[in-house]
C-alpha cells in the first residue's frame, strides 16, 4: 500500500514535469513565430482545413476511366503550381496542402470523395472539382456544409446561381459565351455557306449549341449531328454532314471525338472548314490523339500536319515563348512537373491555380471560408486569362471572353482581338479593350491592397 | 419456422451495432455505412438471383437505375414521404424485373449473360432520350433531409445510415426467408438441374422469373437508397462498371449467401478508399498513385479467389470449422434446413452445404 502509494506520487511528478515541459515548448515557439511577424497578427487556425501553417483543399478528379486522357493532367499542374507558391513563402507563410481524389467521372464515386474531403480530411475548400456531372453529385452537400466550391472545371452555366450555391463558382469561359463567340465569327466569316453542327449530346454540347444558334441564322445550318463519349461509331454522324453538303462543320467535343471527326471526314474524303471550340482543340493532345488512332487503324499520318487550320478560340496564354505567362509556367514545368507534357492541360492547371493563390491572398491572413467567397466576390485580377472574371456577388461565372485563333504547326495563333461577352441571347459580343496583365516577376500573385 | 425469431434477433443486434457505430464514428464513415447498406442490398439480390436459382445478371445496376430515377421522379414531382417512394420504387423495379424475368427464363449461361449486359448498357442511356424527363447526363436531384424531431443540428449522414441499415436489414431477413421457404427450395432444385426439378413438378420457368423479380426487387430498393444516400441520379452513377460491381461484391463474398453480401460489399466499399488513402499518402507520383487502387483491387480479388474459392463467407466457415472441429461443423443449424436432414460428422454435409449456400 506504501509502495503503491509512492508510485502515484512518482507518476503524478511526472506528469506535472512533463505538462511544464510541453508548455514550456509551445510558449517559446509561440513567442518565436509572433517575434518572428511582429508587424502582424499571428496566424491562426481561422477555419476548418486551415491550421498556423498549411491550407489543406481537396478535389475530384478524373486520374482514371474513359476522361482520363488529357484531364489527369490537370490536378497535378496545379499541385505543381501550389509546390511553387510553398516553396516561395505560401500564402501568408502557409503551405497549401492539395488532396486531389480519383472519381474515374463517376458521379456516386465524386459524391463520395467529395464526402471524405469534407467530413474527414476537413478541407478548407473544394477547387477545382472537375466534370459536370460529376460535380453536380458534390454541389448541393458542398452547399449544405457551407465550404466554398471555387472554379469547378467545367463550363456549365448551372455553377452561377448564387442564391441557390452561394459557395459555388465557375471559372473556365462557360460554353454558352464560347459559342457565341465562335457563332459570331462563323456568321461573319463564312456568309452564305452552309454549316454543320457535330456535338456531344450532353449539357456541354447543347450549351455551346445554345450559344451557337443565338448568333447563327437558323438558315444556314444544314445538319445537326450529335455523339455520345461511350460510341466511338461516328462515322454515320459524318456522312450525314458530307450528305447535307455542309462546308463548314462546328464541333464542340472532347479531344478524342475532335480526332475521330477528322479521320472521320478524311476517309470520306470530306474536308470542310473545322471550327472547334475550346475543350476539344488543344493542339498538342488532338495532333497525338490523330496519329495515334490512325496508327491503330494500320495508317501512318502525321497529326500535327492534320489539324493545321482548324478555327478555335481561347481563354488561356498562348503557348508562344514570348509570353511572360508561358516562361513562368514552363519554369515551374520543369521543376517540378517535366514528366507531363507542357500542353494546354498543363496551362488550365497551373492559371486556375493561380488565381486560386490570389484568391486566398485577398481573402486575408486568418480567413474563415465565408472570407474566401466574399473575396471572390468582390472580383479577381484577371490573371493568366485574356479577359477578365465576371465574379461579383450576382455573378459566379468566371472569365468572360476569348480570342479566336486557328492551329498553326501545333499552337494556336491569335487572330483578332478578345472578344468579351455574357450568357444571354441579345448580350453583346464586344472586343476588350484593356490589356493582359504580365506575369508577376515572382510568380506568385499578390494580395489586393 | 423457427429460424425467424433468430434471423430477426440478429437483424436487430446488426441495427443496434451499427447505431452505436453512427454514434461513434466520423460522418464520413457514417456515409459509408449508408453506400455499403446500399450495397449489401443489391449485392444480396444478386446472390440469391447467381447463387440459389442459379441464373446470372449483369444488368442489375439497370433495375438500380430504375428505381433510383422512380424515386428522384417521386419526391420531385409529387413530393412523396420517403418510405412510400421507397416501396413504389420497389415495385416498379419489380415490374421491369418480370418483364425481363419473362425473356431471361428462357435464356441460359452466356445467352443470359449478353441479354442481361444489353440491358446494363441500354436502360441508363434512356436517360439522354429523354432529357426533359430524366435530366440528360445532369440527373436529377433529390433532396433528403433527416426529420425534423430528430433535431436540426443531427447529422444527415448519420440518419442516412440509419434508414439504409434499416432497409438493408429489412430486405436481408425477407430474402433469407424466402431462400428458406418452399420457392428457395425450388430454386435450388432449378439450379442444380432442371430437367429433375420439371420431373418432380416444379415450373421451372415460374421458379426462374421468381428469382429475376426478387434481385431486381432488391436492386430496385438499392437503387432508391443510392438517390437519398448521394441526392443525385445521374446515369453515369448507373454504368455497366456498377453492375460489373455488383456481381464481384456476390461472388467475392460467396454466391448464394448473405452473409457473402455483407463481405463482398465491404470489400467493393472500403478496399479502394483504403488502397488510395494509403497510395495517396506515401507520395507516389499521380500517373501511379491514381492507378494503384485499381491494380490492388484487382489483386485482392485474384487472391480472394485463389484462397477462397468459395468466397470470402465459405473461407470464414471453413476458418471456423478448421477451430472447431468437424462435429462442431455439422452441428451448426444455419447449414440444417430440418433436423432429420443433418447428417452425422463427416465430409457429406460441407459439400452439400457449399452447394445450397448458408441463408
Amino acid at each position: 500500500m506504501n509502495r503503491s502509494h509512492r508510485l502515484r506520487w512518482q507518476a503524478a511528478a511526472i506528469m506535472t514535469v512533463a505538462a511544464l515541459g510541453v508548455a514550456a515548448c509551445s510558449s517559446s515557439s509561440s513567442s518565436s513565430a509572433s517575434s518572428s511577424t511582429s508587424s502582424s497578427t499571428a496566424l491562426t487556425a481561422s477555419a476548418p482545413g486551415i491550421t498556423p501553417t498549411t491550407i489543406t483543399i481537396g478535389s475530384h478528379q478524373p486520374l482514371t476511366g474513359p476522361a482520363a486522357p488529357g484531364y489527369s493532367e490537370i490536378a497535378p499542374a496545379s499541385a505543381a503550381y501550389f509546390a511553387y507558391v510553398n516553396a516561395n513563402g505560401g500564402v501568408y507563410g502557409r503551405k497549401i496542402v492539395y488532396k486531389y481524389l480519383d472519381d474515374a467521372y463517376n458521379p456516386t464515386t465524386t459524391a463520395s470523395v467529395v464526402r471524405q474531403l469534407v467530413l474527414q480530411d476537413n478541407v478548407y475548400a473544394i477547387f477545382n472539382g472537375l466534370g459536370t456531372p460529376t460535380h453536380l453529385a458534390a454541389v448541393s452537400f458542398l452547399t449544405s456544409q457551407k465550404v466554398p466550391d471555387v472554379f469547378v472545371a467545367s463550363g456549365c452555366d448551372c455553377w452561377n446561381a448564387p442564391s441557390t450555391y452561394p459557395e459555388t463558382f465557375g471559372w473556365q469561359l462557360d460554353y454558352i459565351s464560347e459559342g457565341k463567340i465562335l457563332g459570331q465569327y462563323i456568321a461573319q466569316h463564312f456568309k452564305g455557306k452552309k454549316i454543320g453542327y457535330f456535338y456531344q449530346d450532353d449539357e456541354f454540347g447543347m450549351d455551346g449549341v445554345k450559344g451557337l444558334d443565338y448568333e447563327i441564322p437558323s438558315s444556314m445550318v444544314v445538319s445537326r449531328q450529335t455523339y455520345v463519349p461511350t460510341n466511338v461509331n461516328v462515322a454515320p454522324a459524318v456522312a450525314a454532314l458530307r450528305a447535307s453538303g455542309a462546308q463548314v462543320v462546328v464541333a464542340f467535343s472532347i479531344p478524342a471525338f475532335t480526332a475521330l471527326l477528322k479521320l472521320n471526314s478524311l476517309k470520306l474524303g470530306f474536308n470542310p472548314t473545322l471550327v472547334v471550340s475550346d475543350v476539344g482543340s488543344d493542339p498538342i493532345t488532338l495532333g497525338g490523339l490523330v496519329t495515334a488512332f490512325a496508327k491503330q487503324a494500320g495508317s501512318t499520318l502525321n497529326g500535327n500536319a492534320l489539324i493545321n487550320g482548324i478555327i478555335t478560340d481561347a481563354y488561356l496564354p498562348a503557348l508562344s515563348t514570348s509570353d511572360s505567362w508561358y516562361v513562368l509556367f514552363k519554369k515551374i514545368h520543369d521543376q517540378y512537373d517535366a514528366k507531363e507534357p507542357l500542353d494546354g492541360n498543363f496551362f488550365y492547371g497551373m492559371s486556375v491555380a493561380y488565381t486560386f493563390v490570389q484568391a486566398m491572398l485577398n481573402a486575408g491572413r486568418n480567413p474563415t471560408r465565408a472570407d474566401l467567397v466574399s473575396a471572390i466576390e468582390k472580383g479577381l485580377p484577371q490573371g493568366p486569362m485574356v479577359a477578365p472574371f465576371a465574379y461579383s456577388s450576382t455573378n459566379h461565372l468566371g472569365v468572360t471572353g476569348a480570342y479566336i485563333g486557328t492551329i498553326q504547326n501545333g499552337v494556336v495563333v491569335q487572330q483578332g482581338s478578345v472578344l468579351t461577352t455574357d450568357t444571354t441571347a441579345t448580350g453583346a459580343i464586344t472586343p476588350y479593350t484593356g490589356s493582359e496583365q504580365q506575369a508577376p516577376a515572382s510568380g506568385v500573385p499578390s494580395a489586393a491592397s | 419456422m423457427r429460424t425467424l425469431p433468430r434471423r430477426l434477433g440478429v437483424a436487430i443486434i446488426v441495427a443496434a451495432i451499427v447505431a452505436i457505430l453512427s454514434v461513434k464514428l466520423n460522418a464520413f464513415r457514417d456515409y459509408q455505412i449508408a453506400e455499403i447498406a446500399v450495397y449489401v442490398t443489391a449485392v444480396a439480390g444478386l446472390t440469391v438471383l447467381t447463387g440459389l436459382s442459379g441464373q446470372i445478371s449483369l444488368g442489375n445496376g439497370a433495375f438500380m437505375a430504375i428505381g433510383a430515377y422512380a424515386t428522384a421522379l417521386l419526391v420531385i414531382h409529387l413530393g412523396w414521404p420517403f418510405y412510400a417512394v421507397l416501396v413504389v420504387s420497389a415495385a416498379i423495379a419489380a415490374v421491369a424485373g418480370a418483364v425481363v424475368g419473362i425473356a431471361a427464363a428462357r435464356l441460359r449461361g452466356p445467352y443470359l449473360a449478353g441479354a442481361t449486359l444489353l440491358l446494363g448498357v441500354a436502360i441508363p442511356s434512356i436517360a439522354f432520350v429523354y432529357p426533359g424527363t430524366f435530366g440528360a447526363d445532369q440527373g436529377l436531384n433529390v433532396v433528403f433531409s433527416a426529420p425534423a424531431f430528430l433535431g436540426v443540428n443531427f447529422p444527415l449522414t448519420r440518419w442516412q445510415a440509419w434508414v439504409s441499415t434499416l432497409v438493408a436489414l429489412v430486405v436481408l431477413v425477407l430474402l433469407a426467408n424466402l431462400g428458406r421457404s418452399r420457392i428457395g427450395r425450388n430454386w435450388r432444385a432449378v439450379r442444380d438441374n432442371d430437367v429433375a426439378a420439371a420431373l418432380d413438378g416444379i415450373n421451372v420457368a415460374a421458379a426462374r422469373v421468381r428469382a429475376f423479380v426478387v434481385s431486381a426487387t432488391s436492386a430496385g430498393v438499392a437503387g432508391a437508397l443510392l438517390a437519398i444516400v448521394t441526392g443525385l441520379v445521374a446515369p453515369g452513377a448507373f454504368t455497366i462498371t456498377l453492375s460489373i460491381a455488383l456481381l464481384t461484391g456476390a461472388v467475392i463474398g460467396g454466391l448464394g449467401s448473405l452473409a457473402g453480401a455483407l463481405w463482398g460489399s465491404l470489400v467493393i466499399v472500403l478496399v479502394p478508399t483504403y488502397i488510395t488513402d494509403v497510395a495517396t499518402s506515401h507520395g507516389l507520383s499521380s500517373s501511379v498513385g491514381s492507378n494503384i487502387p485499381i491494380a490492388a483491387y484487382g489483386v485482392v480479388l485474384i487472391l480472394v479467389m485463389l484462397l477462397f474459392p468459395q468466397g470470402i463467407q465459405g473461407g470464414v466457415l471453413r476458418l471456423i470449422s478448421a477451430f472447431l472441429g468437424p462435429d462442431q461443423k455439422s452441428r451448426t443449424r444455419r447449414t440444417a434446413p430440418t433436423p432429420h436432414v443433418t447428417p452425422s460428422a463427416d465430409q457429406a454435409p460441407a459439400s452439400q452445404h457449399e452447394k445450397e449456400g448458408t441463408l
